[in-house]
C-alpha cells in the first residue's frame, strides 16, 4: 500500500466514525431542547427527568464528536495537500465560516448549558441548548456546502496561471442545487438518528423497569421520539428521491453504479438483490422491480437510464482518457461497483426498516400496552443502529460513487494526495488514529450502557438560579 | 491595506486567541498532578476550566480553517510538512478532551487515574509542540521549489525550536497557575500563587532567551517593541502575584503571551513560511494567499462574527466568574455510586 491507499483508508475510517456522533448530536440536541422547553412551560417534572437523562447520554456522545472533528479539519492539509492547494480558495471558505459561526456557538453555549443549571434563569438555560442546536445546523450547512461543491463544482473558474480553482460566485457555491437537497436530506436523517436513539433507549428501559412511574416516563420519551422519527423518516425518503434525480443529472455514472447497470435501458428495473459471479461482471440470480430505477432516476417508470458502458464513452469524450492511474485503467471512469451497489441498497433498506420498526414499536406500546418477549429487547437495541448505519452507507455511496474524482470532473483522488508525505507517516497516522478510535469506541459504548442502565434520576434537583449562597455546591461538576 | 495583510493579521489574532485561552487550559492540565493533591482538589482544578476549555479550543479550529481559506498554500505546506508533530498534537487533544468529559463518569480510582494521565500528557505535549512548530516556522524550514516541505521529522528538533518549546511550556504552566490562583479559593489558591511566581520566573528566563534569539535572527523594530512589551507584562504579572493580586497577575501572563505571539508574527511578516533552502521558495502573504474575491467575502464574515464570538465568550467567563473550592464539589453522580 502507498500513501494514496493509506490516506483513502484513513479518510474513510475517520470520517465514517466521526459521522456516527454528528447525527446523534444534531438530532438529540433538538429533542432535548424540546423536552426542556416542555419543562419550562409546563413545569411537569417528567420533562425535566427526560432532559437530564438524555442530556447525560448526549454529552457522552458529544465528547467524541468534538475530538474527532479536529482530525477532520487537519487531515485535508496533512494527507491531501495538493487537494488543499487546488481547492482552498473555494473549499476553505465554508470551512472557516463553519468554525467561526458554528463551532464557537456549539462549544460555548454547550458549556453554559452543562454548567449553567443554577446560574442561568430557566428561559436563558433552555435558550442555550437551542443555540447549540442552531450551531449544529450552521455547521451542517457549511460543511455540506463544501462537500456539495466536490460533488458538483459551481461558482468557480480554473486559473491556468495559478493552477488552481478560484471562486467567482460565492452565492452559487452556497446555493448549489446539490447542496439545496443534500442539506435537508442529511439533517432529516440526523433527526431520524437522534429520534431512533431516544425510541430505542426509552423502549429498552420500559421493558426493564416495572414501576408505573418509570413506565410512564419512558412512554413519553418513546412517543415523542417515534413521532419525530416517523416525520423525519418520510422527509428523508422524499428528499432522497429528489437527491437521486439531481444526482442522475450531475453524476449519471453514480446512478448507473448504484444499480450496476452496464447498458442503457428504457425502462430500467431496480434489483433488490443480486447474486453474481465473483468478479461481479455477470449475474446469476436477481430479484427485480420493473421500472423502479427509471422512477428513481427520472421520476417516470418509463424513463431512460444510461448505463456504465455508454457513460464511460461519454466521460472519455469529455474528460480525456486518464482518470488518474493506479486504480483506473485508461479511460475507465467506473466506481467500485460492489460498494456502490450494496451501500445504496443498505442505505435505503436500513432507513425504511428503521422507520417501519419505529411505527411498529409505537403500535405495540399504544395506550398502556407493553409487549413481552425477549425479541423486543433486541429490537430496542437494534433500532438506533439502523439509521446510524444507513447514514454511513449513504456517505460511502456518495463518496465512493464519485470516484475516481475528488472534485467531480475537475480533480481526481489520485491527484489530490500529499506528494511530500512519506509512506511511513501516512501508515503511522492511519494505525494510530484507528487504534485510538477503537479504544474510544469501547469506552464510549461502555459508558452509554452504564448510564442507560442507570436510568433517569428519580427526583431531579430543580435548579434555582436565585439562590445566592456562596457555599452552595456546583449544580454540575466534572 | 492589502487584504492579504489584513488576513495575516487576522490569522495572528486567531492564534493569539488560541494561545492566551487554551494556554491556561494546558497549564491547568500540566499542574493537575502538582496542585491536585486529593481527588477533590483535582476536581476543583478541572472544573475551573470545565465550562470553557472546549470554546477555547475552537480558536485552533478557526485558525486552521481560516488559514485553509485565506492562505491555502500555507495550510497545505504546513500541515503536510509538520505531519508527525501534528499527529501527536491531534492524539493529545483527543485524549485530554475525552478525559475532561469522561473522568467523572465512573466512580473508580483506576479509571480516574488513567484519565488524569491523559489530561497531563494531553496538555503537556501540545504546550511543547506548538512552541517547537512556531519556532520552526520562524527559523525557516526546507521547502523546495514545488512548495513542498522536504525536511523530515528530526529536522524540526533543532536547539532554537526546542527552546521555543520550553518557553511555551513554561509560559502556559505559569499562565495556568495564575488562572488557578484567580479561580479557586482556600489552600490550593495559595499554592497556585506560589507556583505562579516560580514558574513565571522560569518562563521569563526562557522567553528572554528565545525572543532575544528571534530578535537577533529575524526581528525588526516592531517585533523588538512587542517583545519588550511582552517581557514587561510578564514581569509586571510576577510583581502583581507577589502582592497577591491574582487578577493582575493573570492579566500579566495573558498580555505577555498575546504580545509575544504578536511579535513573532511581526518578525515573520511578510513571509508566512520562509524556506531554508537556497533553491527553495518561501511562502509569503501574497504568494500563499487566496484570491481577492475570497478574501473579501471572508473579511465581511469575520468583521460581523468575530466581535459576536468575543462578546458571548466573554459573557461565559462572567457567568462562571465565581471562585471554586473543595466544598463546592458535589458528590460524584455516576450511576452505581454508593453515597
Amino acid at each position: 500500500m502507498d500513501v494514496l491507499d493509506f490516506a483513502r483508508w484513513q479518510f474513510g475510517i475517520i470520517t465514517v466514525y466521526h459521522f456516527l456522533f454528528v447525527p446523534i448530536t444534531i438530532g438529540l440536541s433538538a429533542i432535548i431542547a424540546g423536552y426542556e422547553t416542555a419543562w419550562v412551560r409546563t413545569r411537569n417534572e417528567q420533562w425535566l427527568r427526560l432532559t437530564k437523562f438524555f442530556g447525560k447520554l448526549f454529552l457522552i456522545n458529544f465528547a467524541l464528536g468534538v475530538v474527532t472533528g479536529i482530525v477532520q479539519e487537519f487531515q485535508f492539509g496533512m494527507n491531501w495537500s495538493d487537494y488543499s492547494r487546488f481547492v482552498g480558495d473555494v473549499f476553505g471558505a465554508p470551512l472557516a465560516i463553519e468554525g467561526l459561526l458554528a463551532f464557537f456557538l456549539e462549544s460555548t453555549f454547550l458549556g453554559l448549558w452543562i454548567f449553567g443549571w443554577d446560574r442561568l434563569s430557566p428561559k436563558l438555560h433552555v435558550a442555550c441548548i437551542w443555540t447549540v442546536h442552531l450551531g449544529t445546523l450552521f455547521s451542517s450547512y457549511f460543511i455540506l456546502t463544501a462537500n456539495s461543491w466536490m460533488q458538483h463544482p459551481v461558482g468557480y473558474r480554473y486559473n491556468p496561471t495559478t493552477g488552481r480553482a478560484e471562486m467567482t460566485d460565492f452565492a452559487a457555491v452556497l446555493f448549489n442545487k446539490v447542496q439545496l437537497v443534500t442539506f435537508p436530506h442529511t439533517i432529516l436523517a440526523a433527526y431520524m438518528t437522534g429520534a431512533a436513539f431516544v425510541v430505542g433507549v426509552s423502549f429498552w428501559s420500559m421493558l426493564r423497569k416495572h414501576n408505573a412511574d418509570d413506565q410512564n416516563l419512558y412512554r413519553h420519551g418513546l412517543r415523542t421520539g417515534a413521532v419525530v422519527m416517523l416525520i423525519a423518516g418520510i422527509g428523508v425518503a422524499v428528499s432522497g428521491d429528489i437527491s437521486g434525480k439531481i444526482m442522475t443529472e450531475v453524476q449519471p455514472m453514480k446512478m448507473a453504479a448504484a444499480e450496476a447497470l452496464y447498458n442503457t435501458q428504457q425502462p430500467a428495473s431496480f434489483s433488490i438483490l443480486t447474486v453474481g459471479t465473483p468478479d461481479g461482471k455477470h449475474e446469476k440470480f436477481s430479484i427485480k422491480v420493473p421500472g423502479l430505477l427509471s422512477f428513481l432516476a427520472t421520476g417516470s417508470t418509463h424513463g431512460k437510464v444510461e448505463g456504465i458502458n455508454q457513460l464511460r464513452a461519454r466521460y472519455q469524450a469529455t474528460y480525456g482518457s486518464d482518470p488518474g492511474a493506479k486504480y483506473y485503467s485508461p479511460g475507465d471512469y467506473t466506481p467500485y461497483i460492489p460498494v456502490t451497489y450494496w451501500s445504496f441498497r443498505f442505505m435505503i433498506g436500513l432507513g425504511v426498516l428503521g422507520t417501519g420498526l419505529a411505527a411498529l414499536i409505537l403500535f405495540v406500546t399504544r395506550r398502556e400496552k407493553l409487549p413481552t418477549g425477549r425479541a423486543w429487547r433486541w429490537i430496542a437495541i437494534g433500532l438506533p443502529l439502523m439509521p446510524l448505519l444507513a447514514n454511513s452507507f449513504g456517505w460511502l455511496f456518495s463518496e465512493m460513487g464519485r470516484q475516481p474524482w475528488a472534485v467531480f470532473g475537475v480533480m481526481t483522488t489520485a491527484q489530490a494526495v500529499s506528494p511530500g508525505v512519506s509512506t511511513f507517516e501516512a501508515r503511522t497516522s492511519l494505525v494510530v488514529l484507528t487504534l485510538v478510535y477503537a479504544v474510544l469506541a469501547v469506552v464510549e459504548v461502555g459508558l452509554l450502557v452504564k448510564y442507560i442502565k442507570g436510568g433517569a434520576e428519580k427526583d431531579p434537583v430543580v435548579p434555582d438560579h436565585t439562590d445566592n449562597d456562596p457555599d452552595r455546591p456546583l449544580a454540575f461538576a466534572y | 491595506m492589502e487584504l492579504t495583510t489584513v488576513w495575516f493579521i487576522l490569522i495572528a489574532v486567531l492564534w493569539i486567541g488560541y494561545f492566551t485561552l487554551e494556554g491556561f487550559d494546558f497549564g491547568v492540565g500540566i499542574l493537575l498532578p502538582v496542585l491536585g493533591r486529593t481527588e477533590s482538589e483535582r476536581r476543583v482544578l478541572i472544573n475551573t476550566i470545565g465550562p470553557v476549555w472546549d470554546g477555547n479550543e475552537v480558536w485552533l479550529l478557526v485558525a486552521g480553517g481560516a488559514t485553509f481559506a485565506a492562505f491555502p498554500e500555507w495550510y497545505a505546506t504546513l500541515f503536510s510538512g509538520f505531519y508527525l508533530p501534528l499527529l501527536l498534537i491531534l492524539v493529545a487533544l483527543i485524549a485530554r478532551g475525552v478525559a475532561f468529559e469522561y473522568r467523572a463518569k465512573r466512580d473508580d480510582e483506576r479509571w480516574r487515574a488513567a484519565w488524569d494521565k491523559a489530561i497531563f500528557f494531553g496538555s503537556l505535549l501540545p504546550a511543547v509542540l506548538w512552541g517547537v512548530a512556531f519556532a520552526n516556522i520562524l527559523r525557516g524550514v526546507p521547502i523546495d521549489a514545488h512548495k513542498e516541505y522536504v525536511g523530515g521529522f528530526f529536522n524540526l528538533l533543532n536547539p532554537y525550536a526546542l527552546l521555543g518549546g520550553v518557553m511555551t511550556l513554561l509560559l502556559f504552566t505559569a499562565h495556568g497557575a495564575m488562572f488557578v490562583s484567580l479561580k479557586t479559593d482556600g489552600d490550593i489558591r495559595h499554592r497556585a500563587r506560589v507556583l505562579a511566581g516560580g514558574t513565571g520566573l522560569a518562563a521569563a528566563a526562557a522567553a528572554v532567551a528565545f525572543l532575544g534569539w528571534t530578535q537577533v535572527s529575524t526581528g525588526n523594530l516592531g517585533s523588538a517593541f512587542l517583545f519588550v512589551a511582552a517581557a514587561v507584562s510578564l514581569l509586571a504579572g510576577l510583581v502583581a502575584i507577589q502582592r497577591h493580586r491574582e487578577g493582575w497577575g493573570f492579566l500579566g501572563t495573558f498580555a505577555a503571551i498575546a504580545l509575544g505571539v504578536a511579535g513573532l508574527f511581526v518578525a515573520l511578516f511578510p513571509d508566512v513560511m520562509p524556506t531554508s533552502l537556497a533553491d527553495g521558495v518561501s511562502l509569503t502573504t501574497t504568494s500563499a494567499a487566496a484570491t481577492h474575491y475570497t478574501l473579501g467575502i471572508m473579511t465581511v464574515v469575520a468583521v460581523i462574527f468575530t466581535p459576536l464570538v468575543l462578546a458571548y465568550q466573554a459573557w461565559t467567563y462572567w457567568v462562571f466568574r465565581k471562585r471554586i473550592s473543595v466544598h463546592h464539589i458535589p458528590v460524584l453522580a455516576a450511576p452505581g455510586t454508593t453515597r
